[in-house]
């Protein structure tokens, strides 16, 4: 008799906890389809950035503005354009077609920048299809007269908003640079999140030396970044009632099963499916079932959060004895 | 049926016509007619169908001769064929015009006409161009008004189909073709009750078809020609009748009654105007003002003008006319009179006493309007008092002031027809700040959504950056005919505030009127910074003065700089023409319309603008105390500007020209040079200053600089001290010249602020990454301090040239150029390369500039951007056409190679000795010194030679200076080389002869708007190209490369630099023709122009653009002629495109056919890599 790889994520049941994160491999309606085909648990699609669509739009209203009623001769320079698109009905399109045609769920993805923004798009998100709705809430607090409970309650507010106008599932993806995680973890909860997705992996910008300009930082993730959430999990499981997903640096079936001990509902895969495709999500799975057999485990519900901060003998090795035990152990060519 | 109304202009109004009743439709650009090749091709790219339910074929062609060859060619296949055209097209048109009319072949061209060519270009109306064409056989109907265009649009198709004999339908171009009007529209029924099917069916039999061969086009002899030519006799008069008819029956259907000659006035009249075109408007208000008052006038408008029915005329006017102006707006110099003079002369003659039984009346002809000259009731009220002498003038002129052959009538310009009950607004703003726009949006509001109608006339001026708007717009409760400028405002807005400081925006204000200023300064603070001139005419006409800081209100609304809808929202506020509630819901509808489709946001931030203009208008409380102010001038030119540019140049700058008389103009269109630096128009909000300290003297900054407003000179250290304290410079780097201070200084009231200089400034602070060696910053806080650099600048002495290494890049930016402050547009991607050019041989080059934005921005008054050294010397440029540039410049080699020849022999003859000619024939002037020296044997001569009186000496120190070093330069367009001059530009080519040809490659007709050449490539989104174009560029490089003996390059000023000037030198020195494309960006392309020049090096990069030069003499050595400048490819053709609007238009609107093109033109530029 096989294990039950079934899971509930955002009040979806889901086949497996193995989701399609947000990246550019879940862009196209092929790809969806081959992960569909996979196996995969659910699907999250890019993230529909609202900076991006206005900017487009403001290009596109500028377009007729070049050089526009200037001169007798020429008012203006390009020819009138009717069916121009700004970027959203490309997404709209994704979404509907989408969930239209897959059999796992379809999770739309949203970057806002502006109230309204956040509210209008979601609107059209849910309009289109979608299962449920993250929210990729990215704000850089880059402004020091700015306070972090500020920049908490803006966040917050977001949530807020969305929830007061739309009925679908709401996933929260979060930053792990709040003061308190945990703290916030509750509020997005009580402020209508139906789950939180931990960790947005900011991208970072880097130099390039030849040239002295800042430029896009694009560097797929690493296995050990996936410490990061695998802690957070621990210390959020027991601590908040919604789903919890885990995102970066999740490889092997060990990193699912450790997110998944520590307290995560789904796992979020990005960087593997860059690197290795939508065929990655078949062996996982078997690895995973093969994993949960061999230990005996009834299912991943059975697993879920049984190591969390509260469920291990040693909760302090969660917390900042790791610090040091970590220093200590460390034995290179220096020490 | 409900009457339907939209508001319109002319073009698209006789567009909609030729759209719905044509299968075939031949274009090609050309103002002011563009518009209607534009809107019938994207009509036909959405896949607007016309009457019989298919979608016109609109093909662009490469000249107006080829697309009415298209045209020929379609009737002949029996299609519903037609195009549109203007002025010189028209001309070009005429030879096919005489066969489709010989044929007797049903079409309608539709024209906005406008002046020819002549002693200079005009883009403006007048009949110049249609009175070309009365002796083709065709029938000619003239429209008077928008509502006209669109209705004689319709009669004439109706016509031509019944008659046989082909319709040239006119209308003037700008006044009408560009007036917004608001006019009742035709529907479909309507058309199709006027379009004669079985006609339509005659027409398409008589096309040729192999089922039944006919042979048309013969070759006829003396035996039977002139018969034949008299057999079309009968359709002539017929087609007279016809006309009627389709008038009658356009009357019954719409309401709307025309004859081919329409009589309006006293039933008694005595004096009576005749005219065609929109001039009509102006008469019709000044005759009804007249016979208000009594007077016993009318006017006579001449819709039918060929063929000209004298019977219908006669029968028109009232028996009891003695006196006739006959009005033409064209000019036939020599003539007895005017064609339309003429016309009437010889109809009364024949005819007036058979059938009005009266006294001969006595004709007057007189010139109005030419190139759109303002004719105004006033003016027609002088012709009125004119023909109440004893005896009136023949051959008068009314509109300006002629001192020297006295032609002009007087007119009394305060003399007003216009309405009380009519609102009329002027609406000053900057070209591109969205003010025509949201005008044009304004009288569509308001003729859209109320019963009172709308007119808008918006007029430009002469520059392509900077340049100033006003918009004349009209508001009253009958169809609005005043088809002149508003001259009696009572509403005027300002939508930039230094427009009160330099133009008198308040001149057509009327007393209590509403003046609205887009100010920096707040209600309690404007007053005090008012010019007095301005505070004291507020004061004086009692002014309701209203300000809004609508920059920081669009700011706010996060619309950047956009004014245009917080401007546009204050005018619906004070004009109370709606009540304001529903001005804003109409207002914000209209956005909701014009910007919905792109998306939400726009939307919400132009509704937010609105809502915060009307809270942040605020009226200004105007002081009681009268202000009293001395009658000052603007003052535009100091007193060291040479005579002209004084009496002449300046009242044009200050936009008074109309008020300068025939003896202020040349007689033969030529003008001084060395005139744009008198023109500070100072339009730049930032400009570049230096830091010497950390600039590395590469010299990149002046050498792209479109503007030649940054400049870099060397000179003593004595010169360097002398200057103002705020002079820095720096020790030359370069050994050539030591003890050599240095210093980058910037034009500060010519610069535009286009940002290329520091976008390319390579020299950056080791401490501030951010901060250059050029960097901009806040003019008004450095205006003072540079202009004083700038004056000291200019006080240095230029180097001596021979000691400068002017073949490399810092070099040649320590020449003078000879091409400064043009008017085109900011980060104009072309002018690099003329600045360049001059530098390096502008005091010894004659320039053939082939019609476009070269020859506009160079050639375009008051001023011009070419000029000369101190010795005097610079480029003479000329202008022909738009077709025949390479062979005009031919044309200057042919004559100069004769005049060597010439001189040659006469050296012998006038006993010049044998060893001085042979110094004179066979010395090196390929060097800066050598040039130098012939120079001063040629002075040498000149001076032994003065005094003799001998006319072989004479003849030869006539054209003595050709001994001297000359180059001839070609310069134009893609539009010029690539299509309507190619068949020239193959054939002087071909010729062997020395000319240089600069191919200033924008990839479309920049200039009038962006249509597609055949330079366009692969995939851009043009006008003529909507949907992508399909086919690639065409190589003209390669195809110039299989002479041989052609000297050919392809250079990209902003990638590669030393390239483009290696070739520069290189084609001048090479003894045959020189043929360079270079790669020019332009607004067209869609990129932000700071990055005009930074961006080529990617055009170069993805091997789009490969640098290359082919030199026929390395043939001679062991060379290949062929060198390829640029490296492999190193990015995608997409990546380049990716970054311009014209590609990434066609990736958002279609991206299955961007993503194929791209395809297909990253194979083509893979293929042409392994070619090269």
């Amino acid at each position: 008799m096989g294990v039950d790889l079934k899971t509930e994520y955002l009040g979806l049941q889901l086949r497996n906890p193995l989701v399609a994160g947000a990246s550019p491999l879940t862009a196209s309606l092929a790809n969806l389809k081959a992960l569909d085909d996979a196996g995969i648990g659910a699907i999250v699609l890019p993230s529909l950035f609202e900076e991006q669509i206005v900017h487009e739009e403001s290009q596109v209203g500028g377009l007729g503005d070049i050089g526009a009623e200037s001169y007798g001769e020429a008012l203006g320079y390009f020819p009138p354009m009717d069916n121009y698109n700004t970027g959203t009905d490309h997404y709209l399109e994704l979404v509907r077609s989408a969930s239209e045609s897959l059999s796992t769920p379809v999770i739309a993805s949203l970057n806002g920048t502006t109230d309204r923004g956040w509210v209008r798009y979601a609107k059209c998100l849910e309009e289109a299809g979608a299962t449920a709705l993250e929210l990729n809430i990215y704000l850089l607090a880059t402004d020091a007269a700015v306070t972090g409970a500020e920049i908490e309650e803006r966040c917050l507010n977001v949530v807020r908003a969305v929830r007061a106008e739309i009925s679908l599932p709401l996933a929260v993806k979060i930053g792990p640079f709040f003061s308190s995680i945990a703290n916030m973890a509750r509020r997005f909860e009580e402020a209508g999140a139906n789950g939180l997705v931990v960790f947005n992996r900011f991208l970072q910008p880097d130099i390039d030396l030849e040239s002295l300009t800042v430029v896009p930082g694009l560097e797929l993730s690493h296995s050990f970044e996936s410490r990061l959430p695998m802690r957070w999990l621990a210390i959020l499981r027991d601590q908040v009632k919604c789903s919890l997903a885990a995102t970066t640096g999740i490889y092997s079936v060990e990193d699912v099963i450790k997110q998944i001990l520590c307290g995560a509902d789904a796992v979020m895969l990005a960087s593997l499916l860059l690197r290795h495709g939508p065929d990655a999500v078949a062996g996982l799975q078997r690895r995973l079932s093969a994993w949960l057999e061999e230990n005996e485990y009834r299912g991943v519900r059975q697993m879920r959060g049984s190591m969390s901060l509260a469920k291990v003998p040693d909760p302090s090795a969660y917390e900042r004895a790791n610090y040091v035990k970590n220093l200590v152990a460390y034995s290179g060519p220096h020490i | 049926m409900a009457r339907r109304f939209l508001s319109l202009d002319g073009n698209e109004a006789a567009a909609r016509m030729a759209h719905r009743t044509n299968e075939v439709i031949a274009i090609y650009p050309i103002t002011p007619s563009s518009p209607m090749g534009e809107h019938s091709d994207a009509w036909s790219a959405q896949g607007q169908k016309n009457i019989w339910g298919a979608v016109p074929e609109v093909v662009e062609m490469q000249s107006e001769g080829g697309a009415s060859g298209a045209v020929h060619g379609a009737l002949q296949g029996g299609a519903l064929t037609t195009t549109f055209t203007a002025s010189q097209g028209l001309l070009l048109m005429i030879p096919n015009m005489y066969k489709i009319a010989g044929e007797l072949t049903s079409t309608v061209f539709h024209v906005a006409a406008r002046a020819l060519a002549t002693h200079a270009l005009s883009i403006f109306g007048d009949h110049t161009d249609v009175m070309a064409t009365r002796s083709t056989g065709w029938a000619m109907l003239a429209s008077a008004s928008v509502q006209e265009s669109q209705d004689f649009a319709l009669i004439a198709q109706a016509a031509t189909l019944r008659a046989r004999v082909p319709f040239l339908h006119f209308f003037d171009g700008f006044r009408t073709s560009h007036e917004l009007n608001k006019i009742e529209v035709i529907d479909d029924d309507v058309i199709r009750a006027m379009i004669d099917e079985e006609a339509v069916r005659a027409h398409r039999l008589r096309g040729l078809s192999p089922e039944h061969p006919v042979l048309r086009g013969t070759a006829q002899n003396p035996d039977v020609f002139f018969q034949a030519r008299e057999a079309v006799n009968a359709y002539y008069p017929a087609t007279v009748e016809i006309v009627k008819e389709e008038m009658a029956r356009f009357a019954q259907l719409t309401g709307r009654d025309y004859h081919p000659f329409d009589y309006a006035g006293a039933p008694d009249a005595e004096q009576v105007v005749v005219l065609m075109g929109s001039g009509c408007g102006a008469v019709k208000e000044a005759v009804e003002r007249l016979l208000s008052e009594g007077q016993k006038v009318g006017m006579l408008t001449v819709r039918l003008y060929r063929p000209f029915s004298a019977e219908d005329l006669i029968a028109a006017l009232p028996s009891t006319v003695r006196r006739v102006a006959a009005l033409d707006r064209t000019k036939e110099p020599g003539c007895e009179g005017e064609p339309l003079y003429l016309d009437l002369v010889s109809a009364f003659g024949r005819r007036w006493k058979d059938l009005q039984g009266t006294e001969l009346p006595e004709v007057f002809g007189g010139r109005y309007g030419l190139g759109s000259k303002e004719f105004t009731p006033a003016m027609v009220k002088g012709i009125f008092d004119e023909l109440s002498t004893d005896s009136p003038r023949h051959g008068f002129t009314v509109g300006i002031v002629d001192d020297v052959t006295h032609t002009s009538l007087d007119w009394d310009p305060t003399w007003s027809t216009e309405k009380d009950d009519v609102t009329r607004c002027m609406f000053y703003g900057l070209g591109a700040d969205g003010t025509v726009g949201a005008n044009k949006n304004s009288a569509k509001i308001i003729g859209g959504n109320t019963d009172l109608y709308a007119q808008g006339y918006f007029v430009y001026d002469s520059k392509k950056s900077g340049s100033v708007t006003i918009s004349h717009l009209r508001f009253g409760p009958r169809p609005i005919d005043s088809t002149y400028l508003i001259n009696h405002a009572n509403f005027i807005a300002v939508h930039q505030y230094n427009f009160v400081e330099k133009m008198d925006v308040l001149e057509a204000a009327i007393d209590g009127g509403i003046f609205l200023l887009n100010s920096p300064y707040s209600k309690d603070e404007v007053w005090q910074h008012l010019p007095a001139r301005v505070r004291a005419e507020i004061a004086r006409r009692k002014l309701r003065f209203y300000v809004i800081d609508a920059g920081a209100v669009a700011e706010a609304a996060g619309m950047g700089g956009r004014i245009n809808t917080v401007m546009q929202a204050c005018f619906f506020a004070l004009s109370e023409i709606l009540p304001r509630d529903e001005a804003v819901d109409q207002i914000k509808t209209a956005i909701d319309k014009t910007y919905g489709k792109r998306g939400r946001a726009i939307v919400e931030k132009n509704w937010a603008a609105v809502d915060a203009a009307i809270e942040n208008l605020h009226e200004v409380s105007v002081p009681s105390e009268t202000v009293e102010v001395a009658d000052e001038a603007l003052a535009l030119v100091g007193a060291d500007a040479p005579d002209f540019v004084q009496k002449v140049t300046s009242v044009m700058m200050a936009g008074k020209g109309d008020l300068l008389p025939v003896s202020a103009m040349p007689v033969d269109g030529t003008f001084p040079t060395d005139t744009a630096r008198y023109e500070k128009r100072s339009v730049a909000r930032e400009i570049p200053v230096w830091d010497g300290d950390i600039c590395i003297q590469c010299a990149i900054c002046a050498f792209v600089c479109p503007h030649t407003a940054i400049r870099m000179k060397a000179f003593a250290p004595a010169a360097a001290q002398a200057g103002p304290a705020s002079f820095d410079t720096q020790t030359w780097r370069g050994k050539e010249l030591p003890d050599h201070e240095m210093r980058i200084q910037v034009a500060p009231d010519d610069c535009t602020g286009c940002g290329v200089c520091v976008d390319v400034c390579p020299a950056f602070s080791k401490e501030d990454r951010s901060h250059k060696a050029i960097n901009m910053v806040p003019k008004l806080d450095h205006l003072e301090t540079e202009q004083k650099n700038f004056d000291y600048f200019l006080s240095i002495e230029e180097l001596d040239r021979t000691e400068v290494k002017l073949d490399t890049v810092k070099g040649s930016q320590l020449l003078q150029p000879l091409f400064e402050f043009s008017g085109a547009c900011a980060g104009c991607g072309e002018t690099p390369y003329i600045k360049l050019l001059t530098q390096l041989f502008g005091d010894r080059i004659v320039v053939a500039n082939a019609t476009g934005c070269s020859s506009i921005y160079g050639g375009n008054l008051p001023t011009t951007p070419w000029t000369k050294n101190a010795q005097g010397r610079g480029p003479a440029w000329s202008n022909s056409l738009f077709e025949d540039n390479a062979e005009f410049g031919m044309g200057m080699r042919l004559a100069t190679d004769h005049q060597l020849r010439y001189a040659t022999q006469l050296l012998a003859e006038v006993g010049v000795s044998d060893s001085e000619i042979r110094a004179l024939l066979e010395c090196d002037q390929s060097t800066e010194e050598g040039i130098r020296a012939q120079r001063a044997r040629l002075d040498a001569l000149r001076e032994k030679l003065s005094g003799r009186d001998e006319d072989e000496v004479k003849a030869l120190l006539g054209i003595l200076d050709v001994l001297g070093r000359r180059g001839v330069w070609i310069i134009g367009g893609d539009g010029w080389a690539y299509d309507i001059g190619y068949g020239g530009l193959d054939h002087v080519l071909a010729s062997g002869r020395n000319v240089n040809i600069l191919v200033l490659d924008t990839e479309v007709y920049s200039n009038t708007g962006g249509q597609a050449s055949k330079a366009t490539p692969m995939g851009a989104v043009a006008k003529f190209a909507a949907s992508g174009k399909p086919s690639g560029k065409k190589d003209l490089g390669m195809i110039a490369m299989a002479y041989g003996n052609v000297y050919v390059a392809q250079v990209a000023i902003g990638a590669n630099q030393r390239q483009t000037l290696k070739t520069l030198l290189e084609a001048e020195s090479y003894d045959g023709p020189s043929l360079i494309i270079a790669y020019s960006s332009c607004i067209a392309h869609g990129i932000d122009m700071t990055t005009s020049m930074s961006h080529q090096k990617e055009a170069v990069n993805s091997g789009y653009w490969p640098l290359y030069r082919f030199d026929p003499r390395h043939g001679e050595t062991d060379h290949l002629p062929f060198q390829l400048d640029s490296k492999k490819p190193k990015i995608a053709y997409r990546e380049f495109a990716s970054k311009e609007a014209r590609f990434a238009m066609l990736e958002r609107s279609d991206p299955e056919a961007y993503a194929h093109l791209m395809k297909l033109a990253q194979a083509g530029i893979d293929e042409r890599w392994h070619l090269y």
